[in-house]
């Protein structure tokens, strides 16, 4: 290795040869440092998305590689949020890839300690039974005062503020189609 | 000028409130309203500590100031509220009747609002929401259909005009008395009340946030009316840089209200139908408006039906009008909890939501659940509430058995928002289409396709019947393309019926003024329309910010039709132009007849404002060029509620269901139309100087923490920053106490018992009132029972009691007791029943007497009396 070089590499003779008595203009910046390179390059695809907690609706940038989740990050284009996320933002990550996820479906039966596996279409078969089953039970053409109401009141709904406007969409035409009109979600909270 | 209230911003909406600190370096003042002093109150100019449950009577006392200093933007409010509309001489104030309204029925516990008119319009003007409050088959015409005849006093000085009713109703607001109330200095709210006058008018404008700090209270409605109030007196509705900013707490809370899944609405507020509408007609007739843009009601609610049961719905069979379930009054959470706690539910769908955590009275919350025969869970991971039967505090106790709850429960695992396709609706009305970057883990799927899915079944066990009840599952539209190895449904498709088309030729259409009432148009959600304009997903637009105005209309899309500021017409004066230079916004251009400026005009295009209505019209020809209030059938904002707030046309402060001090300004106590639900399972304490219940709570979040936990308290990074359940005392009240900084403090109401670790802080400070000093305790609500890091929930305390408008509980304003140390046993008034009453100590009344008659007196469907 060249004396020059080893000079090159001590920072203070770097500054007094760049005049940066501060050494804020990047004098400071060893080579180690000037290489590194943001995990996030390595992506194969930066998916923009919105961050699912509070309404404030702050951008954020979902980094895949290999069909996984390897980063999540602020949006810089998002005119709301200039690419900022709070702590629980920056910890979307965790929420979308951590182990606390469950992955399989799981059966409680009445009387039970505990719970069981079960197949989802299975589970799928057996809810849309019990709807039919309490929706035939409790079907209520008339009330009380033998106005027509058409509907059921022994099934009810309390929905997450986090659910897609699709996805309500869904639930509250299906839902009055079928004569359920307890439908409530955290707005009401 | 930005007043934040009823909300800490800096902790709770972070990333937002990067824009107040970018006003403040500009020059804004900050105000932070709050019981507790946080980091919105490090980061504002003035701070002003007051008891949690009194902003109704401090911002009064600023809506006094305003008017005995004659203070308000007059050209503003003559023009555009209805400062100047006089009432009818049937009218009395709460200070002619002890703090009620006329109207007042003791039998129905209710108001008759027909003393509450304008005068000379014959009988009732509809307000642009919540029209559903009053059905009614009996009406003669559609309401508001003379808006051109209402009395109008220019001058403000008719006795009965409601500029002058306002003042009469605040006069004794005064800086002193409410000072007493809110336990703050005379002084404090004076300044408030100046810099507000000063920060408005051509030049400047002024901005109030608040969040659930102002929604959460048995009078919640009355405090957002009240800051309404103070905005339009000052001109700062419709204004860059004014308004009242809603601080929502969650990713698409508007858009589970704008496509409600709520017991009252159908999309696009369109209200349900209700059991008092005798037939199709009454029910339009009930909601449409007879001018403004609620006339075209029809268009809005055909097409709907159109969307929903396409060629099934035509004008014989009235759009299938009498396929909708109806509704007979109160059926929200709270109310179907109750009934669920009763035995008269036997399933319940839970999607991303915690009630035996997260909802008020958790005990009776999770005995509601118990009684269920089905429950269905989805959510990331193991809820409390889909374990209730397993580690909640009751059975952990031996309270309950496990093999006695009968409850069977499925549990699904939920898709992640980055595992699916869709929009969220935030905060600004701004929809934002978030996209699929990887295919969800093992059995976790959207809701979307559970419920397409769901839907598919149930058409399929259906599909035979031929029983009337079951024709509308039958005829349902429910036709999606799906895609991907699990055949999901497209979220996109969704997003178009939403949008809607022209039946004729399946064109999207473009704006909901295109909506048609003659079952040409299909469109889902009307105030959506727009969204799919051209074919194109306008919600996926993203434009980066630095390469648009400041005003970013391509990003994203809001709605209605991608206006990014409500009732924008008022930044504009009487005649069109830009009240200042500085505040300019939208405006007319006389060049090319039609309104322009930095945003889309929330106003119709080409009127002008010197247009004016023949006394003849109606509908939307009936608004004149100076109505910026466009859902308004009168087109203003109105200061005075004719109509449309069940609990009166004013507000007034009335003290929470439990308060620790007497109403100091009427003698009517709590607000008389509060939802109360009187059971055993549900105690209240005393109205005030309930001698076991001596203190203030209020609850709260923290940064690090979303609601109930579900999303934050099993992820380690977040669990690490705040792992443990607190409470926030002051010294004074750590002394009173014997409470030690990081010991323990048990908290108790008569529902239930928590215990905390003790916070001892000057962040809470005392409260003096009447000469006496009161305490408040600061509870955070993220805990409980499950989880990474566990704790008691402090929803375990709170009480079923509601605002009669909206239906939501009262949690940020109650009585308590706290004493140091940890609880061997909790007890639960939903398991153990409540805990004894004091002897020899009479409640003092919370109404006034004869307020309900006593054999006359309706049981309203919320209440049992068990007692």
């Amino acid at each position: 290795m060249g004396i020059f070089k080893v000079l090159r590499s001590w920072p203070v003779a770097r500054q007094i040869a760049a005049g940066d008595a501060t050494a804020l203009d990047g004098t400071a910046v060893s080579e180690r440092t000037a290489e590194l390179r943001a995990r996030t390059v390595a992506a194969d695809r930066a998916v923009q998305s919105v961050c699912p907690y509070c309404a404030v609706g702050c951008g954020q940038k979902v980094y895949v590689k290999d069909g996984r989740i390897m980063d999540i990050e602020g949006d810089e284009d998002s005119p709301i949020s200039r690419g900022r996320l709070c702590p629980k933002g920056a910890a979307t990550f965790q929420l979308v890839t951590g182990d606390h996820r469950v992955h399989h479906c799981l059966y409680r039966r009445p009387g039970g300690k505990d719970w069981e596996l079960i197949p989802l279409e299975k589970a799928m078969d057996l809810v849309a039974e019990r709807v039919r089953d309490t929706r035939d039970r409790t079907w209520e053409q008339k009330d009380h005062k033998r106005k027509d109401v058409q509907r059921t009141l022994g099934i009810a709904h309390l929905g997450g503020a986090t659910l897609d406007d699709e996805e309500n969409y869904l639930l509250k035409k299906l839902y009055t189609a079928l004569g359920i009109v307890q439908v409530e979600n955290q707005a009401r909270i | 000028m930005i007043v934040i209230q009823g909300s800490n911003m800096a902790e709770c909406h972070p990333v937002g409130f990067q824009w107040v600190m970018e006003a403040k370096e500009r020059g804004a003042t900050v105000i932070h309203v709050d019981p507790r002093f946080t980091r919105t109150s490090a980061m504002a100019d003035v701070h002003v500590p007051i008891r949690a449950g009194t902003d109704i009577a401090f911002l009064g006392g600023i809506i006094r100031y305003i008017l005995e200093n004659d203070r308000c933007f007059k050209e503003y409010v003559v023009h555009y509220t209805n400062a100047t509309h006089v009432i009818g001489e049937g009218f009395r104030d709460t200070e002619d009747l002890g703090g009620l309204f006329s109207g007042w029925d003791p039998a129905k516990r209710d108001y008759e609002t027909a003393s509450w008119q304008y005068e000379g319009v014959g009988g009732e003007i509809p307000a642009a929401g919540h029209k559903e409050t009053v059905p009614s088959d009996s009406q003669a015409e559609v309401r508001g259909s003379h808006v051109t005849d209402i009395e109008r006093d220019e001058t403000l000085q008719h006795p009965r005009c409601v500029y002058q009713i306002l003042r009469r109703h605040y006069a004794r607001y005064t800086p002193e008395l409410v000072a007493e109330i809110c336990g703050t200095t005379p002084d404090l709210i004076v300044r408030v009340a100046e810099e507000l006058c000063r920060n408005s008018g051509r030049e400047r404008t002024g901005a109030f946030c608040y969040a659930v700090g102002w929604t959460q209270h048995s009078v919640g409605v009355q405090y957002i009316r009240a800051a309404s109030i103070i905005q339009l007196l000052l001109g700062n509705v419709g204004r860059p840089g004014g308004g009242i900013l809603a601080l929502r707490g969650h990713a698409s809370i508007q858009g589970s209200t704008d496509i409600p899944t709520l017991f009252n609405l159908l999309p696009g507020y369109i209200p349900m139908a209700h059991a008092l509408q005798a037939d199709f007609d009454a029910y339009m007739k009930t909601n449409t408006a007879g001018a403004g843009f609620w006339a075209n009601f029809p268009a809005y609610f055909v097409s709907l039906m159109r969307a929903w049961f396409d060629e099934h719905a035509n004008r014989e069979n009235d759009w299938c009008f009498h396929w909708l379930p109806a509704v007979t009054g109160d059926h929200s959470h709270m109310t179907t909890v109750a009934d669920m706690a009763d035995g008269k539910l036997e399933g319940y769908f839970v999607m991303g939501e915690n009630p035996a955590a997260g909802s008020m009275n958790g005990a009776l919350q999770r005995k509601g659940l118990q009684k269920l025969k089905w429950l269905v869970v989805r959510d990331f991971q193991l809820t409390e509430t889909a374990e209730f039967w397993r580690t909640s505090p009751e059975v952990v106790a031996g309270d309950v058995d496990p093999e006695d709850i009968e409850t069977e429960v499925f549990f699904f695992p939920a898709a992640a928002h980055t595992e699916k396709d869709g929009t969220f609706t935030n905060t600004q009305r701004l929809l934002q289409w978030h996209h699929k970057a990887v295919e969800p883990p093992g059995d976790c799927r959207s809701d979307l396709d559970f419920v397409y899915k769901l839907g598919k079944r149930l058409k399929r066990l259906y599909a035979v019947s031929r029983e009337p009840k079951d024709r509308p599952i039958q005829a349902l539209t429910w036709d999606y393309p799906t895609h991907g190895p699990r055949h999901e449904p497209s979220a996109e498709a969704v997003l178009r019926e939403i949008n809607g088309w022209r039946v004729a030729d399946g064109k999207p259409l473009a704006a909901y003024t295109e909506l048609k009432d003659d079952g040409s148009t299909v469109c889902g959600c009307w105030i959506y329309c727009g969204c799919f304009k051209d074919g194109v997903n306008q919600t996926a637009r993203r434009r980066p910010g630095r390469e648009q105005s400041w005003v970013a209309p391509e990003w994203g899309w809001a709605w209605p039709d991608n206006r990014r500021m409500l009732y924008n017409r008022a930044s504009a004066d009487p005649s069109g132009r830009p009240w200042s230079s500085r505040k300019a916004y939208v405006w007319w251009d006389e060049a090319r007849r039609q309104w322009s400026g930095h945003d889309t005009p929330d106003f119709v295009k080409d009127r002008p404002p010197s247009y004016r209505p023949r006394k003849d019209q109606t509908g939307v020809d009936a608004l004149s060029g100076i109505d910026p209030f466009i859902m308004q059938a009168d087109g203003k904002g109105w200061l005075f509620a004719p109509d449309g707030v069940l609990d009166g046309p004013l507000p007034t402060h009335y003290e929470p269901q439990e308060s620790v001090i007497e109403n100091l300004l009427y003698p009517q106590q709590c607000n008389p139309r509060r939802l109360e639900w009187n059971r055993k399972d549900n105690p209240y304490h005393f109205a005030y100087a309930d001698p076991r219940f001596p203190y203030v709570v209020t609850t709260y979040r923290l940064t690090e923490h979303h609601t109930a936990g579900s999303m934050t308290r099993w992820l380690s990074w977040l669990s690490e920053l705040m792992p443990e359940m607190f409470c926030e005392v002051s010294p004074e009240l750590a002394a009173e106490r014997g409470l030690r900084h990081g010991g323990w403090a048990t908290i108790s109401t008569a529902r239930g018992q928590i215990e905390a670790r003790v916070l001892v802080t000057r962040r809470l400070r005392p409260l003096t009132m009447r000469g006496r000093t009161f305490h408040q305790i600061g509870l955070p609500y993220h805990w409980s029972y499950t989880g990474r890091v566990r704790g008691d929930a402090a929803n375990d305390l709170i009480a079923f009691v509601a605002d009669p408008n909206v239906h939501i509980q009262e949690s940020k304003a109650l009585t308590a007791n706290i004493a140091p140390g940890r609880l061997s046993r909790r007890r639960y008034a939903a398991f153990r029943g409540p805990p004894k009453r004091p002897r020899r100590v009479e409640p003092p009344p919370r109404d006034l007497a004869g307020i309900s008659s006593a054999h006359g007196r309706q049981p309203r469907q919320e209440e049992w009396k068990k007692e």
